[in-house]
């Protein structure tokens, strides 16, 4: 660890000096490889405490569903855990249990992950138990019916307890018109209420394969055992012919939607706003990182311009949020949140919000701005590297959403490399109003707000 | 570089108990990090030149200095009719401090990249700091800054007030906060625990600049100050900056005594109507303080009814059988005035009545005959083995470290924990299995369950 101790330090030097190029902040860089039948593998050392995050990333999510089925990338992720023939029932997490590890997975648009964190001791066995369900997951209905009855309490929980969530869906279904991404991951209500066992093990058969997943290992290990674990354990699933992921895409944006969701649920109103906008994959060189920055300069924190402006300078609004959501293998988001001030409308506050971004479209962000922002997301990925899971994850997402550990261990460096003039292009360009969908959350008395003055 | 949204198997880790991961998370110790195969990880206690005491891990691994502190107080601290009070401290230390507004306070942490962070639960005053090894001076400085000479100006005090009636008005709605409030104003009735933390409307309101002076002054003091450090630094850097940042406070704080409590109506049930399609269920009773001999048993206890794994027999019978609810969990929660044993599910509001019937009889049947050898095997192999996982960063080192001194649990505590672990027998827990499961619990239900109405004595 020396030696990344040292790229380290250097990293911060730079931080306070001059924007010197290097990986430093990045970290120690993870080793990368690929076994025959597929299976990428990247591992991440870190040797401080005798841990390890133990990931499978597979190569699907909800955007590559059929239609009518959605919902079912999701619900295979919680039928992952019924059992295998050689590890039937609970049997997997009544393992790492006894381990004294802790597990979990996520869907999302992109990708199926499925996670254990254990003591290293045990990371042979969880490799074993995590190859074993890639491809001998058994599943009856005795056990996928009641699992169905969960997930839709989870949509119960998540959504439709939730007004503002219901509106999240609501303006996703509205920004993409022609691409998956449209549907929810956890799926439509009545299309989950639908799946069958037969749905999940047809899905499970189409992607869940060595050379469709990643792993990724972080922690107290070594390269050479995780390749030869990963060969003794993963590397005996046989590959299978996966289909290229091509979804619908957008055509290109022509008309600004908006839409109202009121409920008497609501107890304060507020305002969201989506725009279209390229991925760290589907960008042209430089674009993505102008979109975090200008993301960041936006709407991180207090000292971000629409804080300063609509919080404090003009008093309309009494909180601000958003980001830019880079990994994604199709076209992305950037997204924006405003709670109003008590009395100010929300056409009122949507008419500052209008102003204030304006303003950064024609005269683009201060140099100030610039600056801190970079720093500040620069040390980000410092403060990354105390965290073994969050490092996993970062580059478990990038490489199941068209990226390489390349592009991911040299973020540091490209954002530094972000020009004012990148950022103001990426504003006049990318926060056009033809590519956007608002939402207002408003309580059920209240009739619509007017038009937009 | 923000990870996707993304939706997760389970719903096992509650955010929204407060206090609760802290809780959990400081039982679980560090002793794995002790273990032989180990390299070894060494608390040092440290004392400053000016006598304040800290834990100090040092680790240079990543160039960055971690901090977490705590105030004995919280919002138990709040005057009376002016709950929130010590939650708008917590948002207003970092709105000017010194000679700096606060856009010039807050422009030096974004340019440095330093984060301080404040947050209040009903009986401490918590604070961390995190900064890159080469800004740790001026990280300090500005903490100090934050904790000696708060500026409080006026339009930062109407910002934040703005804000923190928008979080009142939109949690006036979710069924989460509803259903922690009833239970919280029905178990303390009379009782600073049972007032809201972050106050209502109409006591946010009434706050004023004086309140908040007040608060500061009462509570941040050296006596009940408990401070863990780790990052890259060694033990006379870091009591220089201990002396700089807390020297300057009052020795001994003025805390209004907080009365011994026990929660009041166990065996009622509390049914708030509200439009959402489930059922929201939490459940409270009497749990065992801290220092109480038996705690530990009682921890491995619960763990096998109702704690945070996939394994309980109440994520078995509620949500994998019957599939009743996304999730459900039951953990300790002893507090500085009282203790208790908390439970939280959200459940189909058709099968509220049913899910409560479970709950109960598995409680029941947990009281009457304790867990199977097996089970306790199984939980003392999990609470084990998972020691360590709760140590992999420094920030979760120093949250750990502070509330093992919250707890009065001792430095070596990391290094006995898995032996207190192992030491619950079979009649430890079935002893105390008997004693935490008797039965009598307040439940509140928010939604519209059907077959339950509120009832039991008043």
């Amino acid at each position: 660890m020396k030696l990344a101790q040292a790229a380290l330090l250097l990293a911060t030097v730079a931080l306070a000096a001059a924007p010197e190029r290097g990986h430093a902040a990045a970290g120690v860089k993870p080793d990368h490889f690929t076994l025959a039948n597929g299976l990428e593998v990247v591992v991440i050392p870190d040797h401080r405490t005798p841990v390890v995050t133990h990931m499978i990333w597979y190569k699907v999510g909800s955007a590559d569903e059929t239609p009518g089925r959605s919902g079912l990338a999701h619900f295979l992720e919680h039928l992952m855990f019924k059992g295998t023939e050689a590890h039937p029932g609970q049997e997997f997490s009544q393992t790492v249990a006894r381990l004294g590890g802790q597990e979990n997975a996520f869907t999302s648009y992109d990708y199926t992950a499925y996670y254990q964190r254990v003591a290293r001791d045990h990371l042979p066995t969880v490799m074993a138990l995590e190859a074993d369900r890639m491809s001998n997951l058994t599943l009856t209905d005795a056990v996928v019916r009641p699992e169905l009855s969960v997930v839709l309490e989870e949509q119960y929980q998540r959504v439709a307890n939730n007004p503002a969530a219901q509106l999240g869906e609501q303006i996703q279904a509205a920004l993409y018109l022609n691409h998956p991404y449209g549907r929810p991951v956890i799926g439509w209500r009545a299309e989950i209420e639908t799946l069958t066992r037969a749905d999940a093990v047809d899905f499970y058969r189409r992607f869940y394969a060595p050379n469709n997943a990643v792993l990724v290992v972080a922690g107290d290990v070594e390269t050479r055992e995780v390749r030869r674990l990963a060969e003794e354990t993963y590397g005996k699933v046989a590959r299978r012919e996966i289909a290229a992921r091509r979804r619908p895409q957008e055509p290109e944006p022509i008309a600004e939607r908006r839409l109202v969701l009121a409920d008497a649920r609501v107890g304060q109103p507020s305002l969201q706003r989506l725009y279209l906008v390229p991925s760290e994959t589907t960008a042209q060189p430089g674009e993505a990182e102008a979109l975090d920055v200008l993301a960041h300069i936006l709407a991180n924190g207090t000292t971000s311009r629409l804080y300063r402006r609509l919080v404090v300078e003009k008093g309309v609004a009494a909180g601000v949020s958003g980001w830019y959501q880079s990994t994604s293998l199709d076209p992305t988001r950037l997204a924006l949140s405003l709670t109003p001030r008590e009395g100010v409308e929300l056409a009122a506050l949507e008419a500052a919000l209008d102003e204030a971004l304006a303003e950064v479209v024609e005269r683009g962000a201060t140099d100030d701005e610039l600056r801190r922002a970079k720093a500040r997301m620069i040390a980000d990925m410092v403060y990354a590297q105390d965290n073994q899971t969050a490092l996993a994850r970062l580059y478990g997402a990038a490489l199941t959403t068209g990226q390489t550990v390349e592009r991911v261990y040299t973020w540091t460096d490209r954002i530094e490399a972000v020009g004012a003039e990148a950022v103001t292009a990426a504003a006049r360009r990318w926060l056009d109003k033809r590519r956007s969908v608002t939402g207002y959350l408003v309580g059920a008395r209240t009739p619509p707000e007017g038009k937009r003055s | 570089m923000i990870p996707a949204r993304m939706i997760c198997r389970a719903g096992l880790v509650r955010s929204r108990a407060p206090g609760a991961a802290t809780f959990a998370a400081a039982f679980f110790g560090l002793l794995s990090l002790f273990a032989p195969a180990a390299q070894a990880v060494t608390i040092e206690r440290i004392v400053s030149p000016g006598g304040i005491e800290a834990w100090l891990v040092r680790d240079a691994t990543v160039p960055l200095v971690t901090m977490r502190f705590a105030f004995k107080g919280g919002s138990s601290q709040d005057p009376p009719g002016k709950s929130g009070v010590a939650n708008m401290v917590a948002s207003l230390l970092d709105e000017g401090a010194g000679n700096l507004d606060a856009k010039a306070f807050q422009e030096r942490l974004e340019e440095q990249a330093i984060e301080l962070r404040f947050e209040d639960d009903r009986d401490h005053f918590r604070g961390s700091l995190r900064t890159l090894r080469d800004r740790r001076e001026q990280a300090f400085d500005l903490l100090r800054l934050a904790l000696t000479e708060p500026r409080f100006d006026a339009d930062a005090v109407e910002r934040i007030r703005g804000q923190l009636m928008a979080v009142l008005r939109r949690e006036s709605t979710d069924p989460s906060v509803l259903a922690q409030q009833t239970w919280w104003s029905t178990a303390f009735p009379d009782h600073p625990y049972g007032r809201p933390e972050k106050g209502t409307p109409e006591s946010v309101a009434k706050i004023t600049t004086d309140d908040l002076r007040a608060y500061v002054r009462r509570v941040f003091a050296r006596a009940t100050l408990k401070v863990a450090i780790v990052g890259d630094i060694d033990a006379a850097e870091a009591g220089l900056f201990l002396d700089r940042t807390f020297g300057a406070l009052p020795p001994e704080a003025e805390l209004e005594p907080v009365p011994q409590a026990a929660p009041s109506g166990l065996g009622r049930r509390v049914v708030v109507k509200f439009d959402v399609p489930q059922a929201i269920v939490n459940i409270g009773s009497t749990g065992l303080p801290r220092n109480h001999p038996d705690f530990v048993a009682a921890y491995v206890v619960n763990h096998i009814l109702g704690g945070g794994s996939f394994t309980s027999r109440l994520y078995q019978e509620v949500r994998e059988k019957r599939g009743y609810a996304y999730g459900i969990s039951t953990y300790l929660y002893p507090m500085e005035r009282t203790a208790l044993l908390m439970g939280w599910t959200q459940v189909r509001a058709d099968r509220t009545a049913d899910s409560i019937a479970i709950i109960a009889q598995e409680m029941r049947q947990m009281a009457e005959k304790g867990p199977t050898a097996e089970e306790l095997d199984k939980a003392k192999a999990y609470l084990k083995g998972s020691f360590a996982l709760r140590f992999d960063s420094s920030d979760k080192i120093a949250a750990q470290l502070v509330q093992i001194q919250i707890d009065n649990l001792g430095i070596d505590y990391i290094n006995r924990r898995n032996d207190l672990i192992d030491a619950v027998t079979l009649e430890d827990a079935r002893r105390v299995a008997r004693m935490l499961f008797d039965g009598r619990l307040l439940i509140t239900i928010v939604g519209r369950p059907v077959g339950v109405t509120s009832s039991g004595p008043g």
